[in-house]
């Protein structure tokens, strides 16, 4: 246990550090990493802890990055003041996803297919309804000052993404502790003895994909913030969610660290890669090689760490007794 | 304590229960028999909330709770386990007994000792980080014991937790069974092992396609025809006595 805590403050301590002793491109990176880290985390509540695997995650971020975004554009409120109405507004669409999907009885993939559905729709309304501006994508006015959310020095930022991603690493941490949590695990690993022993499944399914459209809601917004400019295809396009899926998978779902560890590996890859493609001329013309060398990965692990990076770290399971006759 | 009043319930074209009725008193133990297909299962999870019953009521420690969703009758103190059984596979056996310690109480370390206190109960204590998925079939069944045991019933639905256990392990649970009445819980289980219902059993209900065809003493339903001709065949009653 005090292993753990040593590394924990050994790694804040370097993430502290870091963006004071790189250059500026090193902690855009730095900050991807731990925003990364966060979304991904809020697909691991629901995904990883409860089991309910979402193809869609990215309806709760778009929601999050357009409520905030018309809110400030339209109607001229401040973004931080903004930030919490995003988040419920995440949190409902999640509600109501999850009262929809978990009242139809839709379990495994056929709750994945309907979140990417869900997903899709939204992209499509977010196309073609007046208040976002369909298409064209809204633009937030640059107005660099703390009090605007957005920030002239990008160590700022780094710090921002730096605080969510630990704000979401005590959610994950607080659910392996607590009866919520267990009972989300309970659900995941089989539903119908969870209702057995007296767990309301639906209301606890209902519980967490709230929690985690939320999380993910306050992503949608930071994002909008730093880029300052949202479409329909950047906020619900489906590639954010494969990535919140993939950096939970890689890193180890159901575990605290797992988002984080696989958020900081697929963006070494990513970089890497770029680095290779710059240097290397025979991969020159290999575009984008970060997704063949992703692919060849995510193959790897789910045959041969189906539990992800994480499980590297932890002692080997002990072999199962021999089964009686 | 419970009261089984003419539950039916039909898949499809199939009466799987029809118009089955059992009591059961504060502090007995019940036996539950009849032939593979009978529709003791289904009798079960009917009582329990995982089905809704076509017809009939169940009403339990007075109060009705037909057709009830599970995790209500289990709050309301009657706990079922499974035949086939459902382990947290991925979790820690003291994790799989935890889950069922929360439902009254929020306290980590409370729900804890009380795994703990269970998996005694239950001669489980050196298995208490074992992985779910990891247990023998012994282990397993002992696994639902102590889960349904650690919500706090005080009525307990054993479905076969006998079966697949071989002699030395079915002396053992059937002290561990023994002792769980002794503290006060009520049971009613469902056994294909003829020895352990006689052995634990203070009355037994015979079910046969779905109707209770008898219910008596052990002794009695061992002696009794519609019993003997349901398990061995028609004609099975008269060949015997000869």
């Amino acid at each position: 246990m005090s292993r753990s805590v040593l590394l924990c403050v050994l790694g804040l301590a370097a993430a502290l550090a870091y963006p004071l002793l790189v250059p500026n491109y090193l902690v855009t990176i730095g900050m991807l990493v731990f925003f990364t880290a966060f979304i991904g985390q809020s697909w691991n509540i629901a995904g990883g802890f409860a089991g309910q695997t979402s193809f869609g995650h990215v309806v709760f971020f778009g929601t999050g990055a357009y409520t905030s975004t018309i809110l400030q554009v339209t109607y001229g409120w401040n973004p931080w003041l903004a930030w919490p109405v995003a988040m419920a507004a995440g949190g409902a669409v999640g509600w109501m996803i999850a009262v929809l999907s978990f009242r139809a009885g839709l379990r495994g993939s056929y709750f994945a297919l309907i979140t990417l559905a869900f997903a899709e729709v939204f992209r499509i309304l977010a196309n073609s309804v007046p208040f976002t501006k369909g298409g064209l994508g809204m633009l937030i006015k640059a107005d660099p000052r703390p009090l605007n959310f957005q920030f002239k020095d990008p160590i700022w930022i780094y710090y921002l993404a730096l605080l969510l991603c630990i704000v979401s690493l005590l959610i994950a941490w607080q659910l392996t502790r607590s009866r919520f949590g267990a009972r989300l695990v309970a659900i995941r690993e089989n539903e119908d003895a969870a209702r057995a022993l007296g767990i309301d499944v639906f209301a606890e399914k209902v519980k967490v994909l709230t929690l985690s459209g939320a999380m993910c809601a306050a992503g949608g917004t930071f994002y909008a913030q730093k880029y300052l400019y949202i479409d329909p295809g950047i906020a619900f396009g489906v590639d954010k969610s494969v990535e919140m899926l993939l950096v939970s998978m890689v890193g180890g779902a159901g575990t605290i660290f797992g988002p984080l560890i696989g958020s900081f590996t697929l963006m070494g890859i990513n970089e890497v890669t770029r680095w290779l493609a710059s240097v290397v001329p025979a991969f020159k013309n290999v575009q984008p090689l970060s997704l063949i060398v992703y692919g060849i990965m995510l193959i790897l692990i789910v045959a041969r760490l189906p539990d992800g990076l994480m499980s590297l770290f932890r002692r080997p399971a002990a072999k199962p007794p021999p089964r009686h006759a | 304590m419970l009261e089984v009043r003419e539950i039916s319930k039909s898949f499809g074209g199939l009466k799987a229960v029809d118009s089955a009725s059992l009591d059961v008193a504060s502090g007995e133990i019940v036996g539950l028999i009849g032939p593979n297909g009978a529709g003791k299962t289904t009798l079960f999870a009917t009582i329990a909330g995982f089905h809704r019953p076509d017809a009939g009521t169940v009403a339990f420690e007075g109060k009705p709770i037909t057709g009830l969703a599970p995790h209500r009758v289990c709050a309301a103190g009657m706990v079922r386990t499974f035949q086939i059984t459902q382990p947290f596979a991925g979790i820690s056996v003291r994790e799989n007994i935890m889950v069922g310690a929360y439902l009254h109480t929020a306290d980590r370390h409370l729900a804890a000792r009380e795994a703990e206190a269970v998996a005694a109960l239950v001669g489980m204590r050196d298995q208490l980080d074992q992985r779910g998925a990891d247990l023998t079939v012994a282990g397993r069944k002992r696994l639902e014991l102590a889960r349904a045991l650690a919500t706090g019933p005080r009525l307990l639905l054993l479905d076969e937790v006998m079966a697949g256990l071989n002699p030395t392990e079915i002396v053992e649970i059937v002290g561990v069974i023994k002792n769980i009445r002794a503290s006060g819980i009520t049971i009613l289980l469902i056994e294909h092992v003829m020895q352990a219902v006689t052995s634990l059993a203070e009355r037994v209900y015979v079910l046969n396609q779905g109707r209770m065809i008898a219910e008596g003493t052990p002794a009695a339903i061992a002696d009794n025809e519609a019993v003997i001709e349901a398990y061995l065949g028609h004609g099975a009653a008269k060949v015997l006595r000869a």
